[in-house]
């Protein structure tokens, strides 16, 4: 076991990546040099030279299209884009060629590209710097979406996203980044796409993914000073989403409450309260609920603690839950 | 937009070699041409016009969601196939039929393309690396770039070449593959076909500056050839691919042509042009003019009649093999969706079989 921050687990975990296969390259703005705005891929230049580790122009559009490009001549990109807001002109690449390539090549041309995105808030940023953008690549086929929530799986799933042979949307909680955890170098734990349970409990079934996965097991500590016992899920994937241990869950509590920092208007979260509600309905004692972000624009940031759900606003959901 | 003061031409629109300073540099590769080279360009001219025109037919007649004509731009199409090695990767966007079949590729794929079969599907490896078409504008210069930049990173004695037209200039994606490209140096030759029409908007809506001006912009040379004229299109596309091959970085050529017929089948350019306009490049057919050229050079109607019935030949082969074609399977809904398992396609694939199941037995 070491102890690493989320930072430096995606680190080792992209170190390990580039040493394993000299056809994985990183690229994008600023990662180079100076080892990126989180300086998650800090030294990685330095150690295997500016022909694996690119500082590509600014555009994410050129930087996703021209990883496209690479990924046909053999290569594995691995692309950041610096932040959850500046994903957009790169959207068109992302959704409507990185995903459909492999389909319009009907397989015989495979497209393993990793897009690193550091997003959510909690960080106290600047417009377009705090989103969660997930649900638009989760929503479109082609894609696989994961999302780690500790620096044990933030390590093994980057390698877990650059060895698939799919596209990959790799969402790192960025207020998480400087957060410790021990890392187990040698057991990789839970597969790419499967969710967990992090916390066992007997009366209500939280799920998250992300940040708000440290947010639930807050909120489970208090209600279990309250006499409430929660079963916490870290979803991980978010597409596919793996529900079996969801539903293995659902059948023991009867209650589900889905928590997520992005707007919960066609979300990953009403993903999955939806196929709960069709393949649990008669575990089910109480509605699915959702607790979100709203859904309004990422306020300014003196206003994020309104915003984003916290231990309280999970806690008023459990209790709606279990007044059913 | 016309012919320009740099405009790069090596055969006139009458048929005859233009010698002049513009020229000079280029006619020593036309020079090294047999007979039988010269010919080949005009029996891909020639036959992919006729495969137009059928393929036109087959979708009026309900047999195609669409189609794409190429006609009048087989000059600036053919003579930039023939200058690429058999090495290099051709990155088209949708309407270069003619090369992909030089490199190799069965043009039926584009009528399967087009019926509403596949997405495109043919194997780049197996087709002369000429790889799939894109559809929405510009997007491929991008793959192109990153695709050179991997040819340069590993020192291979390749280049790669993209098509786009002029309404492709104003997406942001072909300006990006421009500052990639010189950025990184890599070895490709960004061809723009000028075909004056963006369906229905005219390229002066695009660009107030002629087009191969843009380039230098990003530290790329430019340059403007008649792309009506196979031999022009053959010989300055050869010397850029040649110079990004050995390491002189990106290059980018306007050729100027004309989309003599519709986008494509659902659009109707009487609509938004002059028919003075058309006729003006009618009188420069690229094929009209090579024509007149070869018999100058001793070609006898033995040959051209050869090549009509070659033309002649592949139109009722498409036509046979497009009424043949059968329906695809539903399989093919979830096929290749992913490389690596994945369960949630797995378990629609898995229901939408057993839906159809269920109906078995049933009378329709």
């Amino acid at each position: 076991m070491t102890e690493l921050t989320m930072a430096k687990a995606i680190n080792a975990g992209l170190r390990a990546a580039l040493a394993a296969d000299e056809k994985v390259l990183l690229m994008g703005e600023d990662i180079g040099t100076l080892g990126g705005v989180f300086r998650v891929t800090e030294g990685l230049k330095a150690e295997f030279g500016e022909g694996r580790v690119l500082d590509t122009p600014l555009a994410e559009s050129g930087i996703v299209g021209t990883a496209i490009g690479l990924a046909m001549r053999g290569y594995r990109p691995v692309c950041e884009v610096q932040f959850d807001g500046f994903i957009y002109p790169g959207f068109d690449q992302i959704t409507s060629q990185l995903a459909k390539l492999t389909y319009r090549h009907e397989g015989s041309q495979s497209f393993p590209v990793v897009i690193r995105v550091p997003y959510g808030g909690h960080i106290g940023a600047v417009e377009h710097h705090q989103e969660s953008p997930e649900a638009y690549f989760a929503h479109t086929a082609g894609l696989r979406s994961i999302s780690p929530a500790t620096p044990h799986d933030a390590y093994w799933m980057i390698q877990d996203a650059i060895a698939s042979n799919d596209p990959v949307m790799y969402f790192e909680p960025k207020s998480r980044y400087q957060r410790r955890g021990e890392v187990d170098l040698e057991n990789r734990g839970a597969a790419m796409h499967e969710s967990r349970v992090v916390r066992e409990g007997t009366e209500v079934t939280l799920v998250g993914h992300g940040a708000m996965v440290a947010v639930l097991l807050q909120a489970a500590d208090i209600a279990a000073e309250e006499g409430t016992s929660v079963e916490v899920i870290d979803l991980r994937s978010l597409s596919p989403i793996d529900y079996e241990p969801i539903l293995a869950s659902v059948q023991k509590t009867g209650r589900l409450v889905v928590a997520q920092e992005a707007p919960g208007n066609v979300s990953v979260g009403s993903e999955v309260a939806a196929t709960i509600a069709e393949r649990a309905f008669y575990s089910l004692e109480a509605p699915v609920l959702r607790v979100s972000g709203y859904d309004t624009p990422f306020p300014p940031a003196k206003l994020e603690g309104v915003y984003l759900p916290d231990a309280d606003r999970v806690l008023e959901a459990v209790d709606r839950s279990l007044a059913y | 937009m016309s012919y320009t003061e740099a405009t790069v031409q090596l055969l006139s629109p009458q048929g005859t070699l233009v010698e002049n300073d513009l020229s000079a540099p280029y006619l020593p590769l036309i020079e090294k041409l047999d007979d039988a080279a010269l010919k080949d360009f005009h029996r891909h001219m020639v036959v992919i016009r006729r495969f137009d025109i059928e393929a036109g037919n087959l979708q009026r007649q309900g047999q195609l969601a669409l189609w794409i004509p190429s006609l009048g731009q087989e000059g600036a199409q053919v003579g930039s196939a023939f200058a690429a090695r058999p090495q290099d990767h051709i990155f088209p966007a949708y309407r270069e039929h003619v090369v992909g079949r030089i490199r190799g590729l069965d043009v039926m794929k584009i009528i399967e393309m087009l019926r509403g079969q596949s997405h495109g599907g043919w194997i780049p490896a197996e087709t002369g690396n000429f790889h799939l078409y894109t559809l929405v504008i510009g997007s491929q210069s991008l793959h192109a770039t990153g695709y050179a930049m991997g040819q340069k990173f590993e020192g291979a004695d390749e280049a790669t070449m993209v098509y786009f037209g002029d309404g492709a200039t104003s997406q942001g994606d072909v300006s990006e593959a421009l500052v990639f490209g010189a950025s990184y140096q890599a070895p490709i030759v960004y061809f723009l076909q000028n075909n004056h029409w963006a369906i229905s908007v005219p390229v002066d809506r695009q660009s107030r500056t002629p087009l191969y001006l843009r380039p230098s912009g990003f530290g790329i040379p430019g340059v403007q050839i008649d792309g009506n004229d196979v031999l022009a299109a053959y010989a300055v596309t050869t010397a850029n691919l040649d110079a990004a091959r050995s390491g002189q970085g990106p290059r980018f050529i306007e050729a100027l042509t004309y989309r003599m017929g519709a986008h494509t089948s659902s659009d109707d350019p009487t609509k938004y042009r002059e028919r003075e306009e058309e006729q003006f490049w009618s009188e420069r057919d690229p094929i009209a003019r090579f024509e007149t050229y070869l018999k100058s050079k001793g070609a006898d109607d033995a040959f051209f009649s050869e090549v009509a019935a070659e033309a002649e030949d592949l139109a009722a082969d498409i036509r046979a093999r497009t009424f043949a074609l059968e329906a695809p399977p539903a399989s093919k809904v979830f096929a290749n969706v992913y490389t690596d398992p994945h369960p949630g396609v797995d378990a629609e694939a898995a229901w939408q079989a057993a839906y159809e199941a269920s109906f078995d037995g049933e009378s329709a």
